[in-house]
């Protein structure tokens, strides 16, 4: 398998601080997926932006795995509830015009 | 410049604890960190607020300092140098004070002019990485333009970005773009780009999300008889057949004709017509003499 887009854990523990086990335990609660590539760990480079906004909300709020998950839900939902107002606006506009 | 009650920001009493003070800036900070407020300036505002407070309220130095000169902040610095001078005279030339700082980004002219910008960490212990500033930008399109997935570069703060813009994009609708705000502070990531598509429309089509609706005239004689005509969709003309006794308002659904769903290619919403069926106005002698006929035909 092609590891080109692919970034190696121990290179995010270094450049992050951060222990490898906080990976693992990210990858068993599903908020991020590891692959194991040649015996290696690594994780594609487009979750880098998520597992950054992971490493800030434990590091700079102390918010622990499990925290993280629940604001990732709810953030989706306000997303879910942003876009859908937002559709509910344009509808409006629709009658309003 | 105007002074900033630290205090007030952390929402704390002036007698409190280091303890209090890290409580009081945990609780602020989980409640308007950038993450948890996506695309929020009023809470990003607050949290640099938080962030500057907590900086000098949290290392004892700083806040002997802010305690000591408060609301006559702006003499703080002729009474540090005649103290500093007067400590190397007694000690033999040992810096003393604030120093070093250099750096600072993102905070108060307040803060600046009395800390001089980041402030002291005191234990030499690891400077907080803050997140660069999100930018905010407008695009302004038009229904047409949006129609179709093209490709457009922007200046954003004198830097040009070459931006995809997907087929089906929703007015209103704010697209992130990773890395392109502003600069870290502290070794911190860059700021995000977030775009908020404005789309005018200037079309016959009413949209809502994937659909899209029509008000087609109708001649009254092909609406009673039936026929067919010619009518205009988002990327041409279509011809469609029109059944005898067609009503006014009769709507009919033109399956693919609507618009590009977003982010699926090759996926159409559909396209709702009502019909209006245009009475004839302005009748000549004839055509009153035959309706009359028409009309008596109805009742007999």
């Amino acid at each position: 398998m092609n590891t080109e887009n692919f970034i190696p854990l121990s290179t995010l523990s270094i450049h992050y601080k951060v222990e490898l086990t906080f990976f693992d335990n990210l990858n068993e609660i599903g908020l991020i997926e590891i692959q194991t590539i040649n015996q290696t760990q690594y994780v594609h480079q487009d979750s880098i932006y998520e597992i950054e906004k992971i490493i800030r909300l434990h590091q700079e709020l102390d918010v622990n795995i499990e925290g993280i998950d629940v604001v990732f839900n709810l953030l989706q939902k306000i997303d879910a509830l942003q876009t859908e107002l937002l559709l509910v606006r344009n509808r409006l506009q629709l009658y309003e015009n | 410049m105007a002074f900033i009650d630290y205090y007030k920001i952390l929402e704390v009493d002036k007698k409190a604890t280091e303890a209090d003070i890290k409580k009081a800036y945990r609780k602020l900070a989980r409640k308007y960190h950038p993450d948890l407020n996506p695309n929020n300036k009023e809470a990003e505002k607050k949290f640099k607020e938080i962030n500057e407070a907590n900086e000098v309220l949290s290392h004892a130095e700083n806040r002997k300092k802010y305690d000591e000169y408060g609301e006559n902040w702006q003499h703080a610095e002729e009474f540090e140098k005649s103290k500093r001078q007067q400590q190397q005279y007694q000690s033999g030339g040992q810096q003393g004070g604030f120093g070093g700082f250099g750096g600072g980004e993102d905070y108060s002219d307040f803060f600046e002019s009395m800390f001089g910008g980041r402030a002291s960490r005191g234990g030499g212990g690891r400077s907080p990485q803050y997140k660069g500033q999100d930018f905010n930008a407008e695009l302004h399109l038009n229904l047409k333009d949006v129609y179709t997935t093209h490709k457009r570069t922007l200046t954003i703060n004198g830097k040009n970005i070459r931006l995809t813009i997907p087929a089906g994009v929703e007015n209103g609708q704010i697209i992130k773009i990773a890395g392109h705000g502003g600069e870290g502070a502290g070794g911190g990531p860059k700021g995000d780009l977030y775009i908020t598509f404005s789309i005018e429309n200037h079309t016959d089509f009413k949209r809502d999300k994937d659909n899209l609706y029509e008000n087609v005239d109708l001649d009254l004689y092909i609406a009673i008889l039936g026929g067919e005509i010619t009518v205009n969709t988002f990327d041409g003309k279509v011809k469609l057949k029109v059944a005898p006794g067609t009503q006014n308002g009769t709507k009919v659904k033109l399956k693919d004709k609507g618009f590009p769903v977003y982010k699926k290619e090759g996926q159409f919403g559909d396209l709702y017509i009502t019909y209006q069926i245009k009475i004839p106005k302005n009748l000549t002698e004839k055509e009153k003499e035959l309706f009359t006929e028409l009309s008596k035909l109805r009742t007999s």
